[in-house]
Order: structure tokens, then C-alpha cells, then sequence
């Protein structure tokens, strides 16, 4: 038996050093999607970081070295664009886990019907955003949306409440509609990532008499932590860069209120023709981002190393 | 047994569901309901919930307010199909190679990979625009087609790695004494054994082209006939007023196509995520 398995072992050796070399094979593999990225965001990112440094317009491009990144320093307004898109991100990152984590466990729940609303809640998910906020902006108007409406009945405002049209409201208001187009992915991935937990270790729990609410934080929480993790990751940047959302809703106003980052940069780039100005902001947003993901992926490390990087 | 709910339980899970479904589904239903009522209702002071005068014309008026509805309905499913198959065609050798080669810098690509994953096109839109101007492809299908896909072969070599990454390797290296070649192993070996894991990451991809298809089409593309259903939807918004019931009516018909599709590949798609899951 060893002799035969070595032999085999041996006949795949020889055959591997027959085959094309691994890296070249590799490389061939990977060549066309590396290339297709070069030329689709590498290049556009490489001039992106240069028109930043130029002052341009549509007539014309003029070097000006650092002066759109000193504006944008002594910029208050800037400033606050910043922390509010961070307090954008936590908020509707925190959310979306906290509701996905919910979504996920009651659908995990065995009950019946709940094949039903596993379908049920995939709908936002999977229609264009842009479609689910023409729902919302409809939901939203102080005169013929539902929210206003039974408002109005209810007695709690007198008249139609717009609730795009203030600037606290139309914040939060972004928020939700956010929060309603990324909860379903997230629970999904928490929803398989739960089904994947073994059986016998909630049995092993059960048997040992621990609680319902015991096993999810001991057992349920622990094991799909991995999956908690990077999925926080991919929706952060998600709603850091969430744009039609808020383009759809407010355009970024009233008076600013809901201009993010990427709304910013948009505004000042295609909007006003500030191709320089714009330019800077998008290198900002990459700068931000970059760092977040790195401080993440550090702590993402630590979490992996703790749970054994989602293996039992 | 562990299963078991009491009667108190029950009732508080289908309660929490509700509420749950009903955040989850309330627009849709806003939707719905404008797009019954007549449009000089619309605006009728106070609320009314329900009225005698709902009515399903809108779902006929529609196709002649904005003549082109069809089209744009079926131009959403075309660019969405196309991004969906050219990223396959990327992202399958390239998923494969990082779930089973060694090769140097092997860390720092699929770093560089995911790094894409932090930008949206939004960040990209002027030097895109000039791109793709340069290769001649604004106002075509390619202009919503080449950036979608540029931005979803970072997603799908990461979820195909991990899928690939759980077939056994013996299979390969049995191929292997056989004399196949590489290529030979890939295609005909580990591709069929990826099938569930490639419907996961097409859907998944598909999904992802369906939804982001707006800001692209808005940017890159002026040609009427060519806009996906979402640009398409803000033509309802016209100079002397806007058709909102039409446009609620639209919206809801728009999407159904691709709803029912997914009704069918949803079983697929759920456990697809969970053999994922669940296979080390």
C-alpha cells in the first residue's frame, strides 16, 4: 500500500515537472483580470491622483501642486463632511449587523413558513438601489406617503411631515433607506454562516441544559464570528461609498446635510466641472478608506487567529 | 426537541418576523399603492388610505406615456447578463489559480484584488469617462458594461477562492498521474465539481450588476434605446408633470422578470452560501 501511494506520489511529481511551470500557469490565470483592472481602475485611479495635483476644468488643465489638498485642510466645511461620513458609516454599519444578526435568527428559528420569508426579505437586495429609493422617496413625502399619512391620523404632527425636507430628519431618513437596501445580504451570509454551525455542539449544549440564549452567545456567536467580520468590513465600504442612495433621496442637502464624501466629491467633480477639487477628494476617500481597511484587517487577523480562523 | 417552541415562543417569533418583513417590504407596497391610485388623487389633502377611485390604468398607461418600457426593462437584463458572463470569464482561472497555485507574489495581487473592492465608480467617473471615450465605447451597451465588470471581478475571485478552495485536491492530482494537463484539470475536473459554487457567485454577480446599474448609465450613456429600467424609470418625470402612478407602476413591473428568476434560484443561492459554510 505505501509503496503504491509513494509510486503515485512520484508520478505526480514527474508530471508536474512535465506540466507547465506553476507560476508561469498561475500568471496566465490571473493575467487577463489583472489586465482588465489595470486599464478599468488602475489607470483611471493613476490620473485620478494626478488631476489632483492641477487645477481643471473643461477648458483646460493647469498644475497648482498642492493647493486643492490645502484648501481642502483649512476647509471646515470638509472637516465636517468627514465626521459625518464616518458617523454615516458606524451608524449604518452597526445596524445593518445588529438587524442582519436579528433577520438571521429568526429565519434560522424552525418554524413553519420559514422557507416563505427567506424569499421574503431578498427583494431589496436584489432589485436595482435605485428602484428601492423611488419606493422610499415616496414613503418619505410629507403629503402623499404612507409614514406622514397615518402620522397625520395618529395625530402626532398636524400637517404633512417631509421628512427629506429637515436636515436631522433627512439624515436619519438616508440612514434607514440604507440600512433597508444592505440588511438583506447581511443576513443571508449570517443566515448560511449559521447553518454551517454543527449540530452536535448546540445538542452537546442542550444536553447540558444550557438556555436558548446561552447557546446563541456561546455557541452561535463564536462560530460564525469570521463571517461577522468580514461581512462588517464589506459593508462599511459599502456605505462609505453609497452613493445613489443619497443622490436619489436629497442630492447631499438640505443645506449639506447629507452630503457624504463621495456625494461631496461627485458634487464638486461632475456637477460644478471642478475636475482638480473633485480629484483631491477622490484621493482623500482612497487615503480614509485604505487606512480603516488596514487598521480592520489587523484586528481581522487577531480574530481569526482567536477563533482559529472559523475552522473548529 | 431542542427545537421545540411553547406557544408563547411562537407567537414571538412570528411576531419579531413581522415587523421585520414588514421594514423589509413596506416600500414595495408604498409602491404598489401609488401606483393604483389616479394621479389627481395623488395629491388630494388629507391622507387617505384607501379610496373607491383605485384602479389598475396606470398599468396600461404606462407603455404609452414612455413608449421605449419594454426595451429599457429588457436592456437591464442584457447588460446585467452580459457583466455577469465576461466577469465569469475573468474571475473563474483567476479564483482557481489563488485557491490552488503557488506563485510569487501570489498575497500582494489578490491584495491589490480587493483593494478595487474600496473603490465605486463614483470616485472614477471623470478619468472612466475619458477611458472610455478613448476606446470608443461611450454611448454603447460596452460603456455600462466594461466598468461593472471591472468592479465585480475583485467580489467574485473572492467568494469562487473559497469555494474552490473546499474540492479536495486528490481529484486534481489523480487527473494528474493520468497525464492531463493543467488546463485540461481545470476544465474538466474542477469546473464540474465548482458548478453549485459557480451558480452561488454568478447569481451573486448578477445581482451585483443589477443593482448598480443607474450611475453608469446616467454618466456613460446618452442613446435613449440602450438605458437599463432604472435611468429609463426618470423619463415618467416630464416637463409639464410627472406620471408617479405610471412610474410606481413601471418600476413594480420592471423588476419582475428578474423577481421570478430569482424565485427559482434562490433555493440555489441559500444553499449554495451554506455549502460553503459548511464544507471545510
Amino acid at each position: 500500500m505505501v509503496d503504491t501511494a509513494q509510486a503515485q506520489l512520484e508520478a505526480v511529481r514527474q508530471q508536474r515537472a512535465r506540466a507547465l511551470p506553476e507560476s508561469v500557469f498561475a500568471w496566465l490565470l490571473i493575467g487577463p483580470a489583472m489586465l482588465f483592472i489595470a486599464v478599468i481602475v488602475a489607470w483611471p485611479l493613476a490620473e485620478t491622483i494626478r488631476l489632483s495635483f492641477m487645477e481643471a476644468d473643461l477648458g483646460g488643465e493647469q498644475y497648482v501642486g498642492l493647493a486643492n489638498y490645502a484648501d481642502l485642510v483649512d476647509s471646515r466645511k470638509f472637516h465636517q463632511t468627514i465626521v459625518r461620513t464616518f458617523y454615516w458609516m458606524f451608524l449604518s454599519v452597526s445596524l445593518k449587523l445588529i438587524l442582519g444578526l436579528i433577520g438571521a435568527t429568526l429565519l434560522n428559528a424552525a418554524v413553519p413558513g420559514r422557507a416563505l420569508f427567506r424569499v421574503l426579505v431578498m427583494p431589496p437586495w436584489i432589485i436595482p438601489i435605485a428602484i428601492g429609493c423611488i419606493g422610499w422617496l415616496w414613503l418619505y413625502n410629507g403629503y402623499f406617503g404612507v409614514l406622514s399619512g397615518t402620522m397625520m391620523q395618529l395625530g402626532i404632527t398636524d400637517g404633512p411631515f417631509e421628512f427629506l425636507a429637515h436636515k436631522q430628519s433627512a439624515f436619519y431618513s438616508a440612514v434607514v433607506t440604507d440600512v433597508w437596501v444592505g440588511t438583506p445580504m447581511v443576513t443571508l451570509f449570517f443566515l448560511a454562516a449559521m447553518q454551517g454551525v454543527p449540530r452536535d455542539l448546540y445538542e452537546a449544549a442542550y444536553v447540558d441544559g444550557a438556555s436558548r440564549w446561552y447557546r446563541f452567545r456561546r455557541i452561535t456567536i463564536p462560530q460564525i464570528m469570521p463571517v461577522i467580520v468580514s461581512m462588517s468590513l464589506l459593508s462599511a465600504i459599502f456605505t462609505f461609498n453609497s452613493f445613489e442612495i443619497i443622490w436619489i433621496l436629497t442630492e447631499g442637502g438640505p443645506r449639506s446635510a447629507t452630503t457624504t464624501l463621495i456625494v461631496d466629491t461627485y458634487k464638486t467633480a461632475i456637477s460644478n466641472f471642478k475636475f482638480g477639487e473633485g480629484s483631491a477628494r477622490a484621493v482623500v476617500i482612497v487615503i480614509l478608506l485604505g487606512t480603516f481597511s488596514l487598521i480592520y484587517l489587523f484586528f481581522l487577523n487577531k480574530v481569526n487567529k482567536h477563533y482559529g480562523s472559523g475552522k473548529k | 426537541m431542542m427545537d421545540r417552541y411553547s406557544k408563547l415562543q411562537m407567537v414571538g417569533i412570528y411576531f419579531a418576523i413581522t415587523i421585520f418583513l414588514i421594514f423589509i417590504l413596506l416600500p414595495f407596497f408604498e409602491m404598489f399603492m401609488a401606483s393604483l391610485r389616479p394621479l389627481e388623487h395623488l395629491f388630494r389633502s388629507p391622507y387617505q388610505f384607501w379610496s373607491d377611485d383605485f384602479s389598475f390604468q396606470a398599468y396600461r398607461d404606462m407603455w404609452v406615456t414612455v413608449p421605449l418600457l419594454g426595451r429599457y426593462i429588457l436592456n437591464s437584463i442584457f447588460i446585467a447578463g452580459m457583466v455577469t458572463g465576461l466577469t465569469m470569464i475573468f474571475v473563474i482561472p483567476a479564483a482557481y489559480a489563488y485557491a490552488r497555485l503557488e506563485f510569487p507574489f501570489k498575497n500582494l495581487t489578490l491584495g491589490i484584488f480587493l483593494g478595487v473592492n474600496m473603490f465605486t465608480g463614483a470616485v472614477l467617473l471623470i478619468p472612466l469617462y475619458r477611458v472610455l471615450r478613448t476606446m470608443g465605447l461611450l454611448n454603447t451597451y460596452w460603456s455600462m458594461i466594461v466598468p461593472g465588470v471591472a468592479f465585480l471581478i475583485p467580489t467574485g475571485i473572492w467568494l469562487l477562492r473559497s469555494y474552490l478552495e473546499k474540492i479536495p485536491r486528490e481529484l486534481e492530482e489523480a487527473a494528474f498521474v493520468d497525464g492531463a494537463s493543467r488546463m485540461y484539470t481545470l476544465r474538466r475536473v474542477v469546473l464540474p465539481l465548482a458548478v453549485p459554487g459557480l451558480i452561488v457567485v454568478g447569481v451573486a454577480v448578477f445581482i451585483g450588476a443589477y443593482a448598480q446599474q443607474f450611475l453608469f448609465a446616467i454618466t456613460f450613456n446618452q442613446q435613449r434605446e440602450l438605458q437599463p429600467l432604472p435611468a429609463g424609470l426618470f423619463e415618467f418625470i416630464g416637463y409639464q408633470d410627472v406620471t408617479w402612478n405610471q412610474m410606481m407602476a413601471a418600476a413594480l413591473v420592471g423588476v419582475l422578470p428578474v423577481m421570478i428568476i430569482f424565485l427559482f434560484l434562490q433555493k440555489y443561492l441559500v444553499a449554495g452560501l451554506t455549502a460553503g459554510a459548511v464544507k471545510e
